[in-house]
């Protein structure tokens, strides 16, 4: 009998090229996406006079750096338009298609790609980004590489990686009312640390996951890298191929019969093994913030802050003052008492049109007491958001109606939270710093940021839901 | 790529868990081309004020003429973004060794391909090597072949993946040793075409 494989294994062994004596395989890449930031390797391409083995596999898109209030590089500094002019350069010096800051399928790239349908069950593919994991939601093994790999990748349309260790995540359940899959994400990982998947290749399962829509499930992965794991995955099934054979690159006609046989092959079979498994039960998770400087610092919203002073491990006690110092926030405090000075919607973590939905819906018909930017995560999703009227309600309510980017996820394009301001964010990192210089970042979903925008403060969403009710 | 050598040279304590890449290199100075030198923006916020001055209570701070070529942390030290600026800006102020109990996947295979070992130590041999590091810039010995550091008396193994080490001892390029394997390549590429016709023959490209 055939011995059982996980989904992972399937997907890998049909990309497995050849695997050398210390066991790391060489894989070949379906798919190859390049931003602003590689341009690292494209000099290092340069530099040995190498070629692009195979351009037509690899998309150049815009998005680290582009403004978001202007699509002329003439409204940049000098910097930030020379870095997305490299990108047009690059590509087109190597023959490789760009979605580049005047193409209307200019986006984040791990929305581009789904959207675009180049992101398709069983392939292979990365791009020089952490959050490259987010393609595994339709059921490929995604991940983030460095500018070394993205210059081998270039040469080569391979890369070589040991196979790593499979860990499988049951959410069973159902998951509460106003709880999303990204409270999923924040929960898991404040449970298990910041490290917890390291080395691993993640696969979801379990009924609250394939309750999930696409794009629900495109946030889970996409925050795989925050507990350290590289890869995360999902069985495609009839939402998946639904999903992905409507898209304006996917297969079709013949092709496209061919395609959905082959993904509806693409499962985890009974009894094949996992390194690891963790079970969470989804109907306890609550909605969820972090509180501090790592996206494992996160608590649910009608929780209190740590106090170091009831923490017995020193060296415990010594990093969540720390956290506690560099976020402002004094020992024990209530988190719904926090006071927010901003807040941001957007990035490759929840800028999808469910997200806008779900923020807009909160904002209807009220005002948010503090400013804010709003960045689709795609032109195509800002131009539908439009149709629907929701850049009208963030607008009515004061927030910023931008254009698609990374944008305030990471500040690389100058939209920045302040030195010492605190923002309530739907990105993916509360580091240090991210959104700028000193800056406060605590994560949540879209619908509890328009939900704190409302008052000023972190607040329970699940109070919105009854107020809905009522 | 050179390949790594014993070496005995001054070593600093971060007495720090999760040094982010953020933190490593703030995404502001990413920009900036290799060649303006990559050491000035390492952990630039951790070790600079508001107006550009150095903390006086940064440990690295201590390190006056920039001589440590190893830096010991506490866990999850990488972890986070996959920009290899985080590397560069190690091997650019001379680093050549970090020593933590466990690293980001994505910056460990970065610091592997610019020649820079993650060495894996337990907690508890964590623990020993801060306590003989006494909180001060100290000569510290790393030993790849023997996979050992060494401060004074203390010795204690660390751990790297057997194709890391292989790599750096070496001094090796993934691009080298792949193009050794063109005809493998060719010969995969030749049956997965026809396997998976339909990302041929699709809409892929406009």
């Amino acid at each position: 009998m055939k011995r059982p494989q996980t989904l992972f294994d399937k997907v890998w062994q049909a990309h497995e090229i050849t695997r050398d004596e210390t066991g790391q395989s060489l894989l070949w890449v379906d798919r190859h996406f390049v931003h602003e930031g590689s341009f690292h390797a494209f000099a290092k391409l340069a530099e040995r006079d190498l070629k692009v083995a195979h351009p037509e596999q690899t998309w150049g898109i815009a998005d680290h750096y582009v403004p978001t209030r202007s699509r002329s590089l003439d409204d940049v500094s000098d910097k930030i338009a020379s870095v997305i002019r490299l990108l047009q350069d690059n590509t087109k010096k190597h023959d490789i298609e760009l979605i580049g800051l005047d193409s209307v399928h200019q986006g984040i790239v791990h929305v581009v790609g789904p959207e675009l349908g180049l992101t398709q069950p069983g392939l292979l593919m990365v791009c020089g980004d952490s959050h490259t994991a987010t393609h595994g939601a339709l059921g490929a093994i995604a991940f983030g590489i460095g500018a070394s790999e993205v210059a081998h990748v270039l040469a080569t349309q391979t890369i070589w990686q040991t196979k790593p260790k499979q860990l499988r995540i049951t959410f069973e359940g159902d998951l509460p009312l106003g709880v999303t899959a990204k409270d999923m994400a924040l929960h898991w990982i404040s449970q298990y640390g910041a490290d917890a998947a390291r080395g691993c290749a993640i696969e979801y399962a379990g009924k609250a996951v394939r309750d999930l829509s696409v794009e629900g499930r495109m946030t889970l992965c996409n925050l795989s890298i925050e507990a350290g794991g590289r890869i995360g995955m999902i069985a495609p099934d009839k939402k998946t191929i639904d999903f992905c054979s409507s898209r304006e690159r996917s297969p079709k006609d013949e092709a496209l019969v061919h395609a959905q046989t082959y993904w509806n092959e693409l499962k985890t079979d009974v009894g094949a093994a996992f390194d690891r498994e963790i079970v969470i039960d989804a109907s306890q998770i609550a909605p969820t913030v972090t509180w501090g400087v790592s996206p494992e610092e996160a608590l649910p919203i009608d929780a209190h802050c740590p106090d170091p002073k009831e923490i017995d491990e020193p060296n415990k006690a010594r990093q969540i003052k720390d956290s506690l110092a560099y976020m402002g926030l004094s020992d024990g405090q209530a988190i719904e008492d926090i006071t927010i000075d901003r807040v941001f919607i957007g990035s490759c973590t929840n800028s999808r049109i469910e997200d806008l939905r779900s923020a807009a819906e909160v904002l209807k018909g009220r005002k948010s007491l503090v400013p804010g930017i709003v960045s689709p995560g795609s032109t195509q999703i800002k131009t539908q958001a439009e149709n629907e009227g929701l850049d009208q309600i963030f607008i009515d309510a004061g927030l910023d109606w931008v254009e698609s980017g990374c944008s305030m996820c990471v500040g690389m394009n100058g939209d920045l939270v302040a030195s010492g301001e605190r923002c309530a964010s739907t990105s993916n990192r509360n580091f240090k710093g991210r959104q700028g210089p000193g800056s406060r970042t605590h994560l949540m979903s879209p619908a509890m940021v328009s939900w704190a925008a409302v008052h000023g403060k972190l607040a329970d969403i699940r109070t919105f839901k009854r107020e809905g009710e009522n | 790529m050179e390949p790594f050598t014993p070496f005995t040279a001054p070593a600093c304590a971060l007495d720090l868990a999760n040094i982010d890449t953020d933190q490593l290199i703030p995404a502001r100075f990413m920009k900036e081309p290799r060649s303006v030198g990559y050491d000035n923006f390492l952990l630039y916020d951790l070790r600079f004020d508001e107006n550009g001055e150095l903390k006086a209570d940064f440990p690295l701070n201590e390190d006056l003429n920039q001589s440590c070529k190893t830096i010991l942390a506490r866990r999850n030290f990488g972890a986070g973004s996959s920009r290899e600026a985080a590397v560069y800006c190690l091997v650019d102020y001379g680093v050549r060794c970090v020593i933590a109990p466990s690293f980001g996947d994505i910056f460990s295979s970065n610091s592997v391909n610019n020649g820079l070992l993650p060495a894996i130590v337990s907690e508890s041999d964590c623990d020993l090597l801060f306590d003989a590091m006494e909180g001060e810039i100290k000569n510290l010995s790393v030993d790849l072949e023997q996979q050992s550091i060494s401060i004074g008396e203390l010795s204690v193994s660390f751990d790297i993946r057997p194709v890391w080490k292989k790599k750096l001892v070496n001094g090796w390029d993934d691009i080298d040793l792949t193009m050794q394997e063109e005809k493998e390549i060719s010969n995969f590429q030749q049956a997965y075409f026809s396997r998976f016709d339909w990302l041929f023959n699709s809409e892929d490209r406009k």
